[in-house]
């Protein structure tokens, strides 16, 4: 991996909104670095980004990244970052949210957006818990865990973020993990690479809250537990089902290429003999001096 | 004037066609009665303007997708009834917060919960003010009829464009699907605001920059300028702040670049004043019927007028306490149980006795019954 302060230092909002709120050793700082990474990887340009983020640990990134950023209520991320890629569809619009934030009240949007298939990426950072409320069971807690409100253990079961996204009828769905971080770094540039809905899960670690509450140690030894049970879905077919009982996938599981959202309304535009905001959009002369 | 200007329509076509010559360019909506002939008609207009038209999931996704794109540059709508304008005011709060021009048309049903979907009722007028959480100031207009949903619908684009706060529209289930004849202006007789954009560079912009008139600049996405906003209270730079100067300041700015501007903003009509002992306040569909009920009462020699707001939020406080000054009596004529009525008793003190007329069983108001009570105060 390359020194990650003068690649993404570009990206970031560095001289003015640092320190990050995040607790040491969280997982959402290896995100956002893989993400950076990743974008830098494909070159792109600043200006062209819009970020679009949720409430709770996760929504705070886009305080960090200098980009357009949109930091809305919670769950609306993505109807939000829907409104924006309509208005500017030449524009990279990455939405970022926690599971709680993106499965629970925000779930209605998600699979909407999947259903949709529009050109949106979704960096879904799931560490299983409400973080900045104090560590709430949430949609993804397995059955069984501790939560500061499922103080006997979960009751309920966990939603498959995978099996959702490809159900709604997302193009792209990858998992990965914040030990993994070079691999996560390459899923998010596939996703971002993507045409459609792409959603890039990132197992994520809150050891303050939900790994003080499940005894599941530090942040490192919690990092540790993802190189240990993770099992990547190249050589998971080769394994028996005893062997994966207990592990979870990560890779890139879903990538399919269903006609997108946008694209699809600009065909309409067309056909019905309008100028469509893509062609309006076309890079005037004076756009690019404002930029220089 | 060309005779192809007159149109007969409906109120819910008219605000479509409105917000069109006001240059919409993204609507995103929910179907709910009695508003969905808007959308029906967006639907089929925008797309040929190469404009926008979505059907979102809901209508807090709805209104959330409008956020979006007005953040973006794009002029943006949308319409709904009652159970949907209650699931937007979290983020018609975001909106208020962080100064996104949109409009939200809201066609009045009965309620409250799904209520009478299909039948009349004033009930959201006090929702319009106080929906959201927090302190804000909403400018709410309402029109009375068919050829006022299109200037309206006109008017509201033009001052959330122009104060950078959402507007919202009232209409009701009558004048939604009331015909009426209609003149719809040329293009060049339609008089549009556009948001004001920045003309510092990029690195010296703030998206909540502190001005004397406390309407800061809007950049759009996508012209180089780079910058935040989030619903959190925020600085001029559009970061959370918690300092206590901050909070104060940005609250001030959110409340004077309305209070300030009430006189530019509020817009009201009024009939027969100059000698009126009694005065018939009314807005909305509830507006022409009162109309007719003071005509006949004048025809009957009772001194009475009629004071009519157009804009209900900020409420035309001077022209109504003008309007009250040689009174004794004011009424409010209102399809609820009685909610603008103590906005006018606020303001006509204990100088003028201030009775309601309040029809609240899914049927408009008849003039009748503003007669009756004009002539039970005489």
């Amino acid at each position: 991996m390359a020194v990650p302060s003068t690649i993404i230092y570009q990206y970031l909002r560095s001289k003015k909104k640092f320190p990050h709120v995040w607790c040491p050793g969280c997982g959402i700082g290896i995100t956002m670095g893989a993400l950076l990474r990743a974008l830098a990887d494909l070159e792109v340009d600043k200006n062209d980004v819009a970020m679009v983020a949720g409430i709770g640990c996760t929504g705070r990134m886009s305080v960090y990244c200098d980009f357009h950023t949109l930091h809305t209520t919670h769950g609306r991320a993505l109807a939000f970052a829907t409104g924006v890629k309509l208005a500017k569809p030449n524009m990279r619009v990455i939405a970022v949210s926690g599971d709680g934030d993106a499965l629970a009240i925000g779930g209605n949007h998600f699979i909407h957006a999947a259903r949709r298939n529009i050109d949106i990426t979704l960096i879904l950072v799931n560490n299983k818990t409400y973080g900045m409320t104090g560590g709430q069971y949430s949609p993804t807690t397995p059955s069984g865990k501790f939560g500061s409100t499922a103080p006997y253990g979960n009751v309920e079961y966990p939603f498959d973020v995978f099996e959702l996204a490809k159900g709604a009828g997302a193009n792209y769905f990858a998992r990965g993990t914040v030990y993994h971080a070079t691999l996560l770094q390459v899923l998010m540039k596939k996703a971002l690479e993507k045409k459609g809905f792409s959603v890039v899960e990132v197992i994520s670690n809150c050891h303050t809250l939900y790994g003080r509450l499940n005894r599941e140690g530090s942040a490192v030894k919690m990092i540790e537990w993802m190189n240990e049970n993770a099992v990547n879905v190249k050589v998971a077919s080769k394994k028996t089902p005893e062997e994966l009982e207990g592990k979870f996938l990560i890779g890139e599981m879903l990538n399919i290429d269903r006609p997108e959202y946008c694209e699809r309304y600009e065909q309409l535009i067309e056909r019905l003999g309008g100028k469509s905001k893509a062609q309006n959009e076309a890079r005037s002369p004076q756009h690019e001096a404002v930029e220089q | 004037m060309s005779k192809n200007n007159i149109r007969l329509m409906q109120g819910n076509e008219a605000c479509a066609s409105g917000a069109l010559a006001a240059g919409v360019s993204f609507f995103g909506g929910y179907p709910i009665t009695p508003s969905t002939e808007i959308a029906e008609l967006l639907a089929r207009e925008l797309p040929k303007n190469g404009g926008h038209f979505i059907q979102m999931e809901d209508e807090i996704a709805s209104i959330a997708a409008v956020i979006g794109a007005s953040v973006a540059g794009a002029k943006s709508m949308t319409a709904t009834s009652g159970p949907g304008f209650s699931l937007m005011q979290e983020n018609l709060g975001y909106a208020y917060m962080t100064e996104v021009p949109c409009v939200v048309v809201n066609v009045q049903r009965g309620g409250p919960s799904t209520g009478l979907p299909t039948k009349v009722s004033q009930s959201d007028t006090m929702q319009a003010k106080w929906g959201t959480h927090g302190d804000y100031f909403p400018i709410v207009l309402s029109a009375s009829s068919v050829q006022e949903c299109f200037d309206m619908s006109v008017r509201a684009f033009n001052l959330s464009e122009k104060y950078h706060s959402p507007v919202i529209l009232l209409l009701d289930e009558v004048l939604g699907h009331m015909r009426e004849k209609i003149r719809i202006p040329e293009k060049d007789e339609v008089q549009l605001i556009e948001r004001c954009k920045p003309t510092v560079p990029p690195e010296w912009f703030q998206p909540f920059e502190l001005t004397p008139t406390h309407i800061s600049p809007m950049a759009g996405y996508g012209n180089g300028y780079r910058f935040h906003y989030t619903g959190l209270t925020h600085d001029p730079f559009g970061f959370p702040t918690g300092k206590p100067s901050e909070i104060r300041e940005k609250l001030d700015k959110l409340m004077l670049k309305i209070t300030q501007n009430v006189d530019d903003i509020c817009t009201h009509k009024e009939e027969f004043l100059e000698d009126s002992h009694i005065v018939v306040i009314a807005y909305g569909i509830t507006a022409r019927v009162a109309q007719q009920a003071v005509r006949i009462a004048r025809h009957r020699r009772f001194k009475v007028g009629l004071f009519q707001p157009e804009t209900i939020w900020p409420f035309p406080e001077k022209a109504l306490k003008r309007a009250l000054e040689h009174a004794d009596l004011a009424i409010v004529a209102e399809l609820n149980q009685g909610q603008l009525i103590h906005e006018v008793s606020r303001i006509a003190r204990s100088k003028v006795k201030v009775q309601g007329v309040f029809r609240y069983d899914g049927e408009i108001m008849t003039p009748t019954e503003i007669v009756n009570k004009i002539r039970e105060a005489n």
